[in-house]
């Protein structure tokens, strides 16, 4: 276990395997897509009050679901990074940060066109959607960050603790409609008694989420190759397997 | 203690701390975070008089009417232990009817009515079909009929 830690965190190794694990992370996150958008669009009935307009969920759900944990992961990349110095890890923060921030704004943009004619309005300082905009903008700081270092060592560093404060937002979204009063509703599938949405609703939505997850997965193999490439652009073994 | 196990507990203050000074922030400032106001927080005074605030409720059966020919709507937002009367002018949203939970932003008026500036729709986190919903419904209704509806 410790041995394929450490073989997994060394860049050569890292940068082989993101590239073997990438299409089989890629293709069926396509296929699902596909089968969960026709689930979604076309075989689930529509919604007894909200009728066709709840299909956003789809969307919607899998990238507010997702903009959380790829923060987690980003956090926890940072940490690693910061705790045992392993470079890799700092990589794999850097590689979460993007697509984290595209799901954020995805979530947010089509949870406004979801509000407009459903709650009647595009946008409330409400306490769910203010923290996911908190989200949003932590992403960008995170960013904005490591690219204001030349450095990649000092930018490393300064972004992990700002990756570190910012995981406190995680849980603050998460529960925001169930500590505060809120304009969004409570949680539908992580409901511990039986979720409160019908089946023929949500095997498309479980099924969009895998295949959003799965489409993560391939992005941020994507994004940590060039990482590495980047980082490790005078190293030897990058120019003999090259050569 | 290595330098690897200060890191470890230098990251774990961090969050620690951060978590604390966020859980301290938000509990000081817990009345300035109420994004809207229950009917029963209404009646016991809670709110404020002097300025905007947000009251959220059920709009009960049988309590909308419209004046006629104009936009002009009353109705009653309940918490199912006290009630709030509300007046609003304009387009409501397509969500909002009876037995919907809604949310209006106004002020007290003098005379106990609330006068709405915006009124939005909540819906609750139950999706079904349409069939399913009408059986649900029925099924609620045989048994007894005084029971509160569930909130949302």
């Amino acid at each position: 276990m410790w041995l394929w830690f450490h073989k997994l965190s060394s860049p050569p190794y890292a940068y082989r395997t993101a590239g073997l694990v990438r299409p089989w992370l890629f293709w069926p996150a396509v296929v699902l897509m596909i089968v969960g958008a026709i689930g979604g669009l076309l075989l689930a009935p529509e919604d007894y009050q909200q009728k066709d307009a709840f299909r956003i969920i789809y969307v919607h759900v899998p990238t507010a679901i997702l903009s959380l944990s790829i923060y987690t992961v980003m956090a926890v990349g940072a940490a690693v990074g910061v705790i045992w110095r392993i470079k890799l890890a700092h990589a794999v923060a850097a590689a979460c940060a993007p697509i984290g921030a595209w799901f954020t704004a995805v979530c947010l943009a089509t949870g406004s066109i979801y509000g407009k004619p459903m709650w009647g309005t595009w946008w409330e300082w409400d306490p769910r959607l203010t923290s996911e905009l908190i989200l949003l903008f932590l992403y960008l700081g995170y960013m904005a960050l490591r690219a204001s270092f030349d450095d990649t060592q000092r930018a490393d560093r300064a972004s992990a603790i700002l990756a570190i404060v910012g995981v406190v937002n995680v849980p603050i979204v998460k529960y925001s409609v169930v500590w505060w009063n809120s304009l969004h509703q409570g949680p539908s599938i992580s409901k511990i008694a039986a979720p409160s949405i019908a089946g023929s609703m949500l095997w498309p939505l479980l099924v969009m989420l895998l295949a959003f997850a799965l489409y993560v997965g391939a992005v941020v193999c994507d994004r940590l190759r060039a990482e590495i490439l980047r980082r490790e652009r005078n190293a030897s073994w990058l120019s003999e397997s090259v050569a | 203690m290595t330098p690897r196990r200060r890191r470890m507990v230098m990251v774990a203050l961090i969050v620690l701390g951060v978590g604390s000074a966020a859980a301290f922030a938000l509990t000081a400032f817990q009345d300035n975070l109420l994004y809207f106001y229950s009917p029963s927080d209404v009646t016991a005074g809670k709110a404020p008089t002097d300025r905007v605030f947000r009251v959220g409720g059920m709009v009960p059966e049988g309590s909308f009417t419209r004046a006629q020919g104009s936009l002009e709507a009353h109705f009653i937002l309940t918490d199912y232990a006290h009630e709030v009367k509300v007046s609003y002018t304009g387009v409501l949203p397509d969500l909002f009817r009876e037995g919907q939970g809604v949310i209006a932003r106004g002020r007290m008026g003098a005379d106990g009515v609330f006068v709405a500036e915006e009124v939005l729709a909540k819906h609750d986190e139950n999706y079904m079909p349409p069939e399913v919903a009408k059986t649900l419904k029925k099924q609620h209704e045989k048994p007894t009929n005084s029971g509160p509806l569930p909130t949302t």
